[in-house]
């Protein structure tokens, strides 16, 4: 078998496999090296799987198994997210977790809990029930809580999209929808087929998430695979406030940290996930009965919870590694090649620290690092309109008029938001692509108001038909013809 | 800061008719600050017919008889705003407002009218269960990218929710060259005016399904099917009664909600209609803040909205010229087979006669309606119809209401 | 006797009207002349839209001046779509005189600029 045809390619130092939260990461921290590099991601954005939707929690790391990489990775990350998220423009609150004995059988299991967390070496305090009343009056009648202050909430989708923004700022090629369909190695160089071109690599990083051990068997076989775990949530309104003011979990079980209630950093509420065991890679559907189970195990936990202020249900999958365990290592044969799999929870709060192990220790084993001189670690500002002072809300209309143009009611999104991320190194191509970047249609009315007028701004910026526009990945046109077609 | 006697929020229906009649009565200093490019609201993309019979005894397409208050808005010379977002109102009447002008500014009113409308209930609200693909859309968006921009969102429909606005779509979208499969209601009536069953769906043979829902989406990146399941007068699904429906696009069409989130923040008040508590004159809870139209209760006849709105004109036109009284104030409660009143409370040393406007839970016939203050009557009334999809609104004088000691309730009977 | 629901306006009266034309459950008049009508002729009026030449991705609302035979509905729509305006246009401006010889124009119902 010969490539010669793909000789005139260029050759990359290093081609990470997958955009999730997890490739991102790695993207930014090889980013800081003289290093060539190109993601290929098949869906049309990043941070389009396990990324898009789960609990957005940078959790503390009390509950992980000590010695284990995800008790590893996930304190070490804790520790990296004040700076990340200054650098990155990303909102994140340490507002702490609690988690909740119902029973005084449980108390018990909170000590355990707290001597986990002394060996994770992570800073816990047990708390008793009128403490927690006190501090979550709708956990009135508990038996005590674990408290673990360094835990945080943050925006998953603008961590990634940003992370990946400021990779490509600091000169990493990203090319989306590029399904890799084959991997081939010869003469010390990787051959990377996707379903739209070759891309030739002397590194593989395969960070592919729920799909990362197809990607690992496609250059040799794994004693590992990955088995999606579905969990499904519902997101309630802000109208209620305060309604919990830190994390919410039950004490954690075989089946992992459980059916939680958290604020979120837009100030809505997530109840969820499940924890079901799925085949089928793309299933993000929901179903009743799995939501009424949820219900039931939060209701244990939290009182009162306002499910009429539901304004959306979703799924996301786990990418659950049948090691029990993040694998972060190079492959048996090509030690070119480096699996990260497995990045289920807490893989959103490790996957910092992952991607500096994976560059420092794995990457720089075979490759030299050269520090890029002109390297910045920070995004352009992004223009939180809604945050800053009135004085200087009104100079940037005064500068910018877009910045005064509403486009989202429910969140208030002016057009000048919706053209800053178009404008940027990684850019929406979908109508939730705009959302997960600056909430556009993520209010009550969700997108009923904004979709029309962000799928014609889409088309304008791209210079195609409003027909073309898709919802969230390719395929998924949101309109189907125009009428009145008279010229 | 700026200072004005009236703010009306919003320009549509309700916030022209209250913005005149304000003027009529002698306001002379308003301002209506309206989030889109043109005054009208939501009727400049009703462009079916069947506006205006009662206000203008004619029938009239939403944007015509939106056009008749513009035109009244401009000749009075009312100033308004358009594309300008009320980012917030305080309780002490100070609103602030974003447009790519003024920037962001702010400005206190003596009364500020609410003029919001509603929006569409959605998936989330239903938590609509399986896949999330591209094609699940609400009636009113389906409606915007369709009147307004000339688009179908799919070509093979069912509509779930056999609200007006889905009735509505279901006859455009089929004049347009859709095909609407059928429309399922998970009710065991309609949502919606009979009329429009006869002129939308059964013009079209388009069937309506009734006590049925949607238990399941499927389709990767395009809705492929929708399974719609029979359900049992508790809502819950009956087995065995899965209809599988290929289609592309599922329109929801399952009802309108207050749109109040700036009186949220400032934790007014609110009824069982999702909107705010108001007296007679249409003012809310916090003093001054009058509240009309669809962001007050879900109207089904714009008529009637801007009946309203001139109603809460009239209040704020009282208020700012010092004639308002809300001491002596009674409650009103919903009762038997009531969903809710409108208003809340009657003032009543304001000496006019008092509207209530209503909902019944359930399609009843041949029903005594009564407004009795403990086991006094003070009013009653034969109903020979009554149905869930039509707001009832009975005047009755206030002599009537002034015989009430306590709390007032309205209810009905059979008769 | 035949049962029909009234579509003159939002009350919606149930109708019945037997072989004689004598029309009963109607709360107006107008009720009965519509029960009669649609037994004989059905008439409808047709709201539609029309494409904006000069504006992106719009179109502007149209209706038939008067009511046309309810069976002439999609033949009508087919002109009208074909039908195309430049804005401005004002509410009442005839896009279309006598279609299909069924003595109603194609007017504007909304104003654009």
């Amino acid at each position: 078998m010969s490539y010669n045809k793909n000789m005139n390619k260029d050759i990359y130092d290093v081609i990470v496999v997958g955009a999730g939260i997890t490739g991102s990461f790695i993207a930014r921290e090889l980013s800081k090296y003289t290093l060539k590099v190109c993601v290929l991601e098949k869906a049309n954005d990043v941070g389009n799987g396990a990324t898009n939707a789960n609990s957005a929690i940078i959790h503390s790391g009390y509950d992980p198994i000590p010695g284990t990489n995800k008790a590893k990775f996930n304190v070490l990350g804790n520790k990296m997210f004040d700076q990340i998220a200054d650098e990155l423009d990303v909102s994140f609150r340490r507002i702490g977790s609690l988690t909740v004995a119902n029973f005084p059988e449980q108390v018990s299991m909170l000590e355990e809990l707290a001597k986990r967390s002394k060996e994770n070496g992570v800073e816990v305090k047990i708390l008793s029930g009128e403490e927690v009343a006190k501090m979550e009056p709708n956990i009135p009648n508990s038996y005590g809580a674990l408290y673990a202050p360094t835990a945080g909430i943050i925006n998953p989708f603008n961590l990634c999209i940003h992370a990946m923004e400021n990779a490509v700022d600091n000169g990493v090629k990203l090319c989306l929808s590029n399904k890799v369909i084959s991997i081939k190695y010869e003469d010390e160089l990787f051959y990377v087929t996707t379903d739209k071109d070759t891309y030739v690599s002397k590194i593989v990083i395969n960070a592919a998430g729920n799909y990362a051990d197809q990607i690992a068997n496609m250059i040799n076989k794994v004693d590992w695979s990955i088995t999606p775990r579905k969990g499904e949530y519902y997101v309630l309104d802000h109208k209620v406030k305060n309604f919990v003011n830190h994390v919410i979990f039950p004490l954690p079980s075989e089946k992992g940290k459980g059916v939680l209630v958290t604020k979120t950093t837009s100030d809505n509420y997530l109840v969820g996930p499940s924890s079901e065991v799925i085949n089928d890679k793309d299933d993000v559907s929901t179903d009743k009965m799995t939501l009424d189970n949820v219900k039931s195990q939060a209701n244990l936990l939290v009182k009162g919870i306002p499910y009429n202020t539901c304004i959306r249900t979703f799924s996301g999958l786990r990418p659950s590694c049948s090691r029990h365990d993040f694998v972060i290592e190079k492959d048996s044969k090509f030690d070119h090649f480096i699996n990260v799999g497995g990045i289920e929870s807490p893989g959103l709060v490790s996957a910092p620290a992952i991607a500096k192990y994976v560059v420092e220790e794995l990457v720089s084993s075979i490759s030299l690092l050269i520090n890029k001189k002109d390297y910045n670690s920070r995004v352009r500002r992004y223009p939180h309109i809604k945050e800053v002072k009135p004085e200087i809300r009104d100079k940037m209309i005064k500068d910018n008029p877009d910045f005064g143009e509403m486009i989202c009611d429910c969140e208030q999104i002016s057009l000048g938001e919706i053209n800053d991320i178009l404008s940027r190194s990684v850019p929406p191509r979908s109508v939730k692509g705009v959302k997960r970047r600056v909430r556009a249609g993520f209010g009550r009315c969700q997108g009923g108001f904004c979709s029309p007028k962000v799928v014609l701004l889409l088309a304008k910026h791209y210079g195609i038909s409003p027909l073309e526009v898709p919802l969230d990945d390719e395929g998924s046109n949101v309109l189907l013809e125009k009428v009145k077609v008279v010229d | 800061m700026e200072r004005v006697d009236l703010l009306v929020i919003g320009g549509g229906s309700a916030g022209m008719a209250a913005a005149l009649q304000a003027k009529k009565e002698g306001v002379k200093d308003i301002l209506i600050l309206e989030k889109e490019d043109r005054l009208g609201g939501i009727l400049n993309q009703c462009i079916h017919n069947g506006f205006g019979l009662t206000e203008f005894k004619e029938e009239l397409s939403g944007p015509e008889y939106l056009q008749r208050f513009a035109d009244q808005v401009i000749a009075e010379k009312i100033p308004y705003k358009l594309n300008t977002m009320v980012t917030n109102l305080s309780k002490n009447k100070v609103v602030t407002y974003s447009n790519s002008e003024d920037g962001i500014k702010q400005i206190q009113a003596k009364a500020v009218i609410m003029a919001t409308g509603c929006y569409e209930r959605n998936a989330g609200a239903i938590q609509l269960a399986g896949d999330r693909p591209s094609g699940i859309i609400t009636a009113g968006t389906a409606q915007k990218y369709l009147n307004i921009h000339g688009y179908l969102v799919g070509k093979k429909i069912v509509i779930l929710g056999s609200g007006d606005i889905g009735l509505i779509m279901a006859r455009r979208l089929t004049l347009e060259g859709a095909k609407v499969i059928c429309v399922s209601e998970i009710n065991p009536y309609s949502a919606g005016l009979n009329r429009n069953i006869a002129q939308c769906l059964k013009d079209f043979d388009i069937p309506l399904y009734l006590s049925r829902t949607v238990s399941k989406v499927i389709g990767k990146n395009r809705v492929e099917k929708v399974v719609l399941t029979a359900v049992d007068q508790n809502y819950n699904f009956i087995p065995n009664t899965d209809m599988e429906i290929e289609c592309d696009t599922l329109i929801l069409s399952i009802g309108l909600v207050p749109y109040i989130e700036l009186l949220e923040k400032i934790d007014c008040p609110t009824s069982s209609t999702k909107g705010a508590k108001v007296n007679s004159l249409m003012e809310t809870e916090i003093d001054g803040v009058f509240a009309c139209g669809n962001c007050l209760h879900v109207h089904d006849v714009v008529d009637f909205v801007t009946d309203e709105g001139r109603l809460a004109g009239h209040g704020a036109a009282l208020y700012i010229n010092d004639k308002f009284k809300d001491e002596n104030v009674i409650k009103v409660n919903p009762g038997n087979n009531v969903s809710y009143v409108v208003p809340q409370t009657v003032n009543m040393d304001v000496d006019e006669n008092v509207t209530f406007k209503f909902r019944v839970r359930k399609p009843l016939i041949n029903q005594r309606l009564t407004i009795k203050s403990g086991e006094n009557l003070l009013f009653k009334q034969v109903k020979p119809v009554l149905i869930p999809s039509e707001m009832v609104m009975i005047s009755v004088p206030l002599e009537k209401l002034k015989e009430a000691k306590e709390e007032i309730t309205l209810s009905l009977e059979d008769n | 006797m035949k049962e029909l629901t009234c579509i003159v306006c939002p009350r919606g009266c149930s109708l019945k009207i037997d072989e004689n034309m004598n029309v009963t459950g109607n709360f107006c008049p107008r009720g009965a002349k519509y029960a009669v009508s649609e037994l004989t002729h059905p008439m409808r009026s047709l709201t539609s839209s029309v494409r904006v030449i000069n504006r992106e991705n719009t179109v502007v609302s149209v209706k038939t001046s008067g009511n046309i035979p309810k069976e002439k509905m999609f033949e009508l729509m087919e002109h009208i779509n074909t039908l195309k305006v430049q804005a401005p246009v004002n509410i009442g401006d005839i896009v279309s005189h006598n279609p299909l010889g069924l003595d109603v124009d194609i007017i504007i119902t909304k104003k654009l600029d």
